[in-house]
């Protein structure tokens, strides 16, 4: 009969129609301002920089060495390097970005420059509400704005932030192992005791 | 909207086919680029003898991203994200045919897990371009709304599935040279069985929607045949290709990744109408939910990344290489020179949408203007990829 693939196409209508009040499979809209999705873990947005401890300065991983710059496709990262040297979490003298800005409306969200540094300094934020009024100046994410605590890390990406933090603890000890044994065998020759590095345990603080 | 066109100097008439009796001036009309059937920014340039299209002139560029200079000029990590932009549809797949064609140049041995997550993640994919496309093509036929919304309900599924693994929902970046960049956990997997063991009741429901519908089969039957000596010469790919009665389909032909391992037929069309390219398209999906399974199934746990490879410098050698798959919408190859520097010396793209779309005039000619807009549709384009 004419027209009865219509009317079956009409009863599926009908039926996703009313299955909509009922099942939640065929009404997965969300009302965004007032209800939100959850984020999944690996969600990425943009790029920040990771600062241990309490002092954005004091604490920042970063050490300047350009490789996210060199490697960003869209090159949107800036970063000058600084003149004196600070010491980093392990007491080793490093440099620091002197400036550090990142364009976010060129930033395609690609995490290469999370992937590419040997510092675990740079790693993804999850905010995704950034509308401004102003194109230009407004989006270009100053140093200050980039910095983020290591325990807010630990909020947005719990698990990969735990990975990190062993990778880290790990190096740190391997590292100040390394540097006992140095000491052990130069202690014959009079050398200076070596200064206590701070744990690297202590220094992340888990949320 | 009428406009010159610069190339119509001589038209030739082929005889009419649609019964018009009227005999008047040809009317060239400009659709596009803004015209909201096109797919995005694409115009065709037609030359009209009342509703029936005499000529055609596809216009492309408006899109032009520089994407093959812009990939010789950066690295080759550099290039996937990129890759991501070409079919954004389809960013799964675009990362594999070029993480590929890179492991070919530089001989990249990839893990077992990484290749079977590499076939889930292609085969969610299909399953979600191919349901998309239903949808707009619906879409342009006039269905407004019902179908598209119902198709964009299970492709936010998958586009889920997508974000959770990869962290962005279409722009996806996931795959590197020599296997993933992060692991999928057990929940994703338990997660990624339900979303495609309720896959059928979603295309038996679209099925039973839309393919009995008798306007559908007037507007669609016998509606831009593609013949297949046409389609072959024209280095047509893919399910347009298939819809023809042409067995070719590169997870058979190439057998590349471990396709071979997978039991799943090839569906054949028979008459290369807009009718059997969207039948294509839904038996595809049946076959894809088969693999999907079976990949499920036999997914062994392991690393996803080879730890030979380097993320930083990486340097292929001297040499050159061309990587295909079949995408969703047909064979996608990335070919690369390589001089042994950080940068490709030459990166060249073979998008199937660009190439399946330049026998538009050929469907179309002695078809109305309404149907235009079908056959396009029906082509499955992606001006991302079309214009690069």
């Amino acid at each position: 009969m004419i027209g009865s693939g219509v009317l079956k196409g009409m009863a599926v209508t009908a039926r996703n129609f009313v299955g909509s009040y009922f099942e939640k499979d065929r009404l997965i809209t969300v009302q965004y301002p007032e209800e939100r999705n959850p984020l999944p873990e690996n969600y990425r947005n943009f790029p920040f920089l990771i600062y241990d401890g309490n002092d954005a300065e004091a604490g920042l991983r970063c050490v300047a060495c350009k490789i996210c710059e060199k490697e960003c496709p869209p090159q949107c990262i800036y970063i000058t390097k600084s003149e004196d040297k600070k010491p980093d979490y392990m007491g080793k003298p490093q440099f620091y970005p002197a400036v550090f800005d990142i364009d976010i409306s060129v930033c395609m969200s690609c995490q290469i420059c999370v992937e590419v540094c040997p510092f675990e300094a740079i790693k993804m934020d999850k905010v995704f509400e950034l509308s401004r009024r102003e194109r230009f100046d407004a989006l270009l994410m100053r140093k200050n704005e980039l910095t983020k605590s290591n325990s807010y890390y630990h909020e947005i990406h719990p698990m990969e932030a735990a990975e990190v933090d062993a990778k880290l603890a790990e190096a740190a000890e391997a590292a100040a192992k390394k540097k006992a044994a140095a000491a052990a065998a130069s202690t014959t020759s009079s050398a200076p005791p070596t200064p206590a590095t701070p744990s690297a345990t202590s220094r992340s603080s888990t949320s | 909207m009428t406009t010159t066109i610069q190339t119509l100097e001589a038209i030739e008439r082929p005889p009419v086919t649609m019964g018009s009796r009227l005999e008047g001036e040809l009317m060239e009309v400009s659709m596009g680029p803004q015209h909201p059937s096109t797919h995005g920014v694409f115009r065709m340039n037609v030359a009209l003898e009342g509703e029936i299209v005499r000529k055609l002139k596809p216009v492309f560029g408006y899109l032009h991203r520089n994407h093959e200079k812009i990939g010789e000029n950066t690295s080759y990590l550099g290039s996937m994200p990129y890759t991501d932009r070409l079919d954004y549809f389809c960013s799964m797949t675009n990362n594999w045919a070029y993480a590929l064609s890179v492991e070919k140049l530089a001989g990249i041995e990839v893990p077992e897990r990484a290749e079977y997550l590499r076939v889930i993640l292609a085969e969610l994919t299909r399953l979600q371009n191919h349901t998309s496309l239903l949808g707009f093509l619906l879409n342009d036929m006039g269905a407004w709304g019902t179908p598209l919304m119902y198709a964009f309900r299970e492709r936010e599924k998958i586009l889920d599935l997508f974000e959770s693994l990869s962290g962005s929902r279409m722009m996806c970046d996931y795959m590197r040279f020599g296997g993933c960049r992060v692991d999928a956990g057990p929940d994703w997997i338990e997660r990624a069985k339900k979303v495609v063991d309720a896959f059928p009741r979603f295309l038996d429901e679209f099925e039973k929607l839309v393919v009995s519908n008798e306007i559908l089969i007037a507007r669609t039957q016998e509606v831009g045949k593609l013949s297949a000596e046409l389609a072959i010469n024209a280095g047509i790919t893919g399910p347009m290709l298939r819809a023809c009665g042409v067995n070719y389909d590169l997870r058979k032909v190439d057998g590349y990744g471990i396709y071979p391992r997978f039991k799943f037929r090839v569906p054949l069309g028979d008459h290369g109408d807009t009718y059997d390219r969207l039948m294509m398209r839904v038996l595809e999906m049946r076959e894809s939910i088969g693999i999907l399974q079976q990949a499920f199934e036999q997914i062994p746990t392991g690393p996803v990344m080879n730890p030979k490879v380097k993320i930083r410098a990486f340097r292929p050698p001297v040499g050159e290489a061309y990587g295909r798959i079949e995408g969703p919408k047909g064979e996608l190859g990335f070919y690369l020179i390589s001089d042994g520097t950080g940068n490709p010396y030459r990166y060249r793209v073979r998008p199937p949408s660009f190439i399946n779309l330049t026998i538009l005039e050929d469907l179309c000619l002695g078809h109305t203007v309404a149907d235009v807009m079908v056959i396009l549709g029906s082509v499955d384009i992606v001006m991302g990829e079309v214009d690069r």
